[in-house]
């Protein structure tokens, strides 16, 4: 906020193969519980945000 | 040249108490005390110095004092470059940026003041050389006469706050799936469960309900808004680090009615006090608009309702 926009995409973790492809990182996960882990890890690591889409799948976004 | 000396000494005195009046260290530690003081007061002395004889200057004759003048106001205006720089470079560490708005803000006030040291050191030195009494009723009357310039322009300088544009009222956080709201004001998306109990557990919400259309028009303004979370971050404290920027304070309009719906996740966690910090934020000069000063926008806003 305040800034010129420049939201990315750094990644994509998922546990339905069904709903991602192109040329962003994914990350697949077994369950529910390891999706959220995994996302946790990456949130941190990239310093992004971690966006939850209406069929589940979690996008880390760098704001 | 005697009775040059008395007007020009009362009005650098006067010209830098100016400056320094109006250097205050408050919550935001800016300037930052020392050597920012020393910097400022020095420059304040300057700009005193240059205010106190331009009269005298003018008397005897030296109209190239009128140039000097100019060269003042180069020297200021790079004052505000430098001050500009400065706050720009430091955006980078701070975990809640001031915003460009805010730190053009901050420059230009830093400006503007050195000016405000010129004016008193004229008034004071032009009233201690013109006015025909005794030495001692003119350095009296001359002082006095600063003290009300500094006043006066002290009074004048001042901005407004947030609360003269909106209430503020503390609101309830709640998620609907991933969204965060503030009321019915949507701020932002959470992915991570455990990011949302923190937020809950934690975090405040406020919503600041402009009072009519020219507040609207001003808080939208996203300079404005950053302005406000950097304020409550400096003020609340940030229960975040570099790494966690799902817990950084934001401000989201809600288009439908124009409220600004404020999340943070403080260290000191009291609506109350949310409230109050919210209410002292500074309008930012270059965020204020006024839709209603203009026909169209007073005619628009009066059928619209």
């Amino acid at each position: 906020m305040g800034g010129p926009f420049e939201e990315e995409i750094m990644a994509v973790v998922t546990t339905d193969k069904d709903y991602v492809g192109g040329d962003v990182p994914i990350f697949f996960a077994r369950d529910e519980a390891e999706k959220e882990q995994v996302a946790l890890t990456l949130s941190r690591i990239l310093r992004a945000m971690v966006h939850e889409l209406a069929t589940g799948v979690y996008v880390i976004v760098r704001h | 040249m005697d009775k040059f000396v008395m007007p020009v000494v009362l009005g650098v005195f006067l010209g830098t108490y100016a400056r320094l009046h109006l250097l205050r260290v408050d919550f935001r530690q800016y300037p930052s005390y020392p050597q920012g003081y020393t910097v400022h007061l020095f420059l304040g002395f300057v700009a005193a110095s240059m205010g106190a004889v331009a009269i005298p200057a003018l008397v005897a004759k030296h109209y190239e004092a009128v140039t000097f003048l100019a060269l003042a106001l180069q020297q200021f205006r790079e004052v505000r470059r430098v001050e500009r720089e400065t706050l720009e470079k430091l955006e980078e560490t701070e975990l809640v940026p001031r915003g460009t708005a805010y730190v053009e803000g901050i420059a230009k006030v830093f400006e503007a003041r050195n000016y405000l040291a010129v004016l008193t050191a004229l008034v004071a030195s032009g009233l201690a050389f013109f006015l025909p009494f005794g030495a001692l009723a003119r350095g009296a009357i001359a002082a006095a006469g600063g003290l009300v310039t500094i006043f006066l322009l002290e009074k004048s300088m001042e901005g407004g706050v947030v609360s003269s544009l909106a209430r503020i009222n503390p609101a309830p956080l709640e998620f609907r799936g991933p969204q965060l709201f503030v009321e019915d004001t949507f701020v932002m998306n959470v992915g991570l469960r455990e990011s949302r109990e923190i937020i809950l557990k934690h975090g405040l919400g406020a919503i600041i309900e402009p009072v009519d259309p020219n507040a609207r028009a001003t808080l939208s303004n996203i300079g404005q808004r950053q302005a406000i979370v950097h304020d409550l971050a400096t003020i609340l404290g940030v229960r975040k680090d570099l790494d966690e920027p799902e817990f950084t304070p934001i401000a989201r309009l809600n288009h439908e009615n124009g409220h600004i719906g404020v999340v943070i996740v403080p260290m000191a966690r009291d609506e109350e006090a949310l409230k109050m910090a919210i209410q002292r934020v500074p309008v930012i000069e270059s965020a204020k608009r006024r839709p209603l000063e203009a026909i169209a926008g007073k005619e628009a806003y009066k059928r619209a309702r």
